[in-house]
């Protein structure tokens, strides 16, 4: 940092005055850019739209209420195969994550390239959309609850395999050299070492990944994946406005007891 | 017996962290293993039981040559070798009894040890460890629930339960208090005595290395320095040791057991 001396003794600031000048420069520039790119939108936006959306949100939620309360009686299937997708799809997910975890780790990888095709395993399934990949479940097995499940597990492995990668590689390894030390085989270093310092946080990443999974399994239905996304898409096409707002409702209650089980569950796991 | 013929480690970085070490252990001999940080000292008894791999030089213990055994062999040998760390090195969630188990596992097969289906003589010695050091009553809990010293001790148990040859014994007081240190190094030396068992102990701490080894190497930037009785240490030897200092105060004369008898 740049020490300035003066007559009156040494002056302190930050940065030197022409590095101080480069960054509001940089500012300068920055602000510029966000300028025109308003101007850009504005021009490509229908004002009349926008300035009537309040009303239409007033008209929506008008029409909305009161929530239609007997449609609940059709909507008990659909949520219960909501769950069942999170759920299952969850248990997929962990069950092929764990392993692609332990390749992908650095200290665990059996070699360079198992290592490498992990770490693909992981962009690949994570980088696509969980609707991208109900669209093609769905071409593939058929529309329906089997579509959705898969998509959700599939779409999960990669969440759940960079986190549980990441708890292997900050285990303790002075811990593991012991169990080396007394002659253990690869094998028995994992099970003694290595595992019991990450089954903890295991534990946690499947139950914060099912939390995330409900919510992701509600929207499926909308592209046929099943579960209560398919009768939300009805009732929006149909202009059922009632109807739509007790799927919400459902979809809010089902995601808060989801968050509420899984704080509970975590927290008496850490 | 113990023998290092010409070790010598570079690390991939370059540093040469042994230089050409030779060393004898004859069997039941516990020498302490001093010289300042960086000197070696860890890689030195890793080179032995390969957690480090040496760069070139032999390894004996007794006949067996283990600088070139295959892992199966190495395996083989590394029962014969039990070690203790400055950290203690528990598997922290798992038990007492588990870790000091977890020093069988050169003998038991995976399933066995996944269900934790040790041998009944396995487990009857992992208790009459436990009593010796004083830990029975902690044998279920978890080790993370010990305090320093009684961590080490399951250490201790965990290195003993291999029926091992020979100790190799790193820093094993340097996270632990002045009295501590001491209740552990008398009880690896009784061990050590009672079993006819041969240690190298790295130690920092000169005056613990002389009252507790019958023979002190000093290592200095990965030479052997010193190699000699434990009151062969005077100030000048320090000096070529550790470097210039005054050592008088250190190596007052060694007189033992001023403190309170044995282990709590």
């Amino acid at each position: 940092m740049p020490k300035i001396d003066t007559a009156d003794g040494p002056v302190w600031q930050r940065r030197r005055t022409s590095k101080q000048r480069l960054i509001w420069f940089g500012w300068l520039i920055a602000v510029a850019i966000a300028a025109y790119a308003w101007h850009l939108i504005s021009e490509k936006t229908i004002w009349f739209f926008v300035w009537d959306a309040p009303q239409q949100m007033v008209d929506i939620s008008r029409r909305m209420v009161p929530p239609a309360w007997s449609y609940m009686d059709v909507l008990w299937k659909p949520i219960w195969d909501t769950l069942n997708i999170a759920t299952i799809g969850s248990m997929i997910s962990m069950a092929i994550a764990i392993p692609v975890a332990f390749a992908a780790a650095h200290n665990t990888t059996p070699h360079k390239l198992v290592r490498a095709f992990a770490l693909l395993i992981i962009v690949a399934t994570r980088s696509i959309n969980s609707l991208v990949w109900a669209l093609l479940l769905v071409v593939i097995v058929g529309p329906g609850v089997l579509a959705g499940t898969l998509a959700i597990g599939i779409r999960s492995i990669g969440g759940c395999a960079k986190l549980l990668y990441e708890s292997i590689e900050e285990i303790n390894q002075t811990q593991v050299e012991a169990i080396e030390a007394t002659g253990a085989s690869p094998a028995q270093k994992m099970i003694y070492g290595v595992l019991p310092q990450v089954l903890p946080t295991f534990a946690g990443v499947g139950v914060f990944r099912w939390d995330v999974n409900v919510r992701g399994s509600t929207i499926l239905g909308i592209v046929g994946a099943g579960g209560i996304g398919v009768q939300l898409n009805g009732s929006i096409n149909t202009l059922a406005w009632t109807q739509v707002s007790m799927i919400l409702l459902v979809i809010l209650v089902a995601v808060i007891l989801s968050e509420w089980i899984s704080a509970k569950v975590r927290h008496a796991i850490i | 017996m113990l023998r290092l013929e010409n070790v010598l480690k570079r690390y991939k970085t370059g540093d040469v962290a042994l230089k050409n070490v030779s060393l004898e252990i004859p069997d039941g001999q516990v020498i302490a293993l001093i010289g300042p940080s960086g000197a070696g000292k860890s890689t030195l008894i890793r080179c032995v039981n390969r957690l480090v791999e040496p760069t070139e030089g032999k390894i004996y213990l007794g006949d067996t040559e283990l600088t070139t055994l295959p892992p199966r062999e190495l395996r083989k040998a590394r029962r014969r070798m039990g070690m203790i760390f400055q950290e203690y090195a528990l598997v922290e969630r798992l038990t007492v009894m588990e870790n000091v188990l977890s020093g069988r596992l050169g003998y038991v097969g995976f399933w066995q040890s996944f269900f934790r289906k040790f041998p009944k003589k396995d487990v009857q010695e992992a208790y009459r460890l436990l009593d010796r050091v004083g830990l029975m009553h902690m044998a279920d809990k978890r080790a993370d629930e010990l305090s320093g010293g009684q961590r080490q001790r399951v250490g201790i148990c965990r290195a003993l339960i291999q029926d091992p040859d020979l100790l190799l014994v790193d820093e094993p007081t340097a996270s632990l208090d002045p009295k501590t240190s001491r209740q552990i190094m008398r009880l690896i030396n009784e061990l050590c005595d009672e079993r006819g068992l041969a240690a190298i102990i790295n130690i920092h701490d000169v005056l613990l290395a002389q009252m507790y080894s019958q023979r002190v190497v000093g290592l200095k930037e990965g030479e052997i320095v010193y190699d000699g009785p434990p009151d062969g240490l005077k100030p000048d030897v320090l000096t070529e040791i550790y470097g210039e200092e005054d050592w008088e105060a250190t190596i007052e004369d060694v007189d033992e057991d001023e403190e309170e008898a044995s282990s709590k």
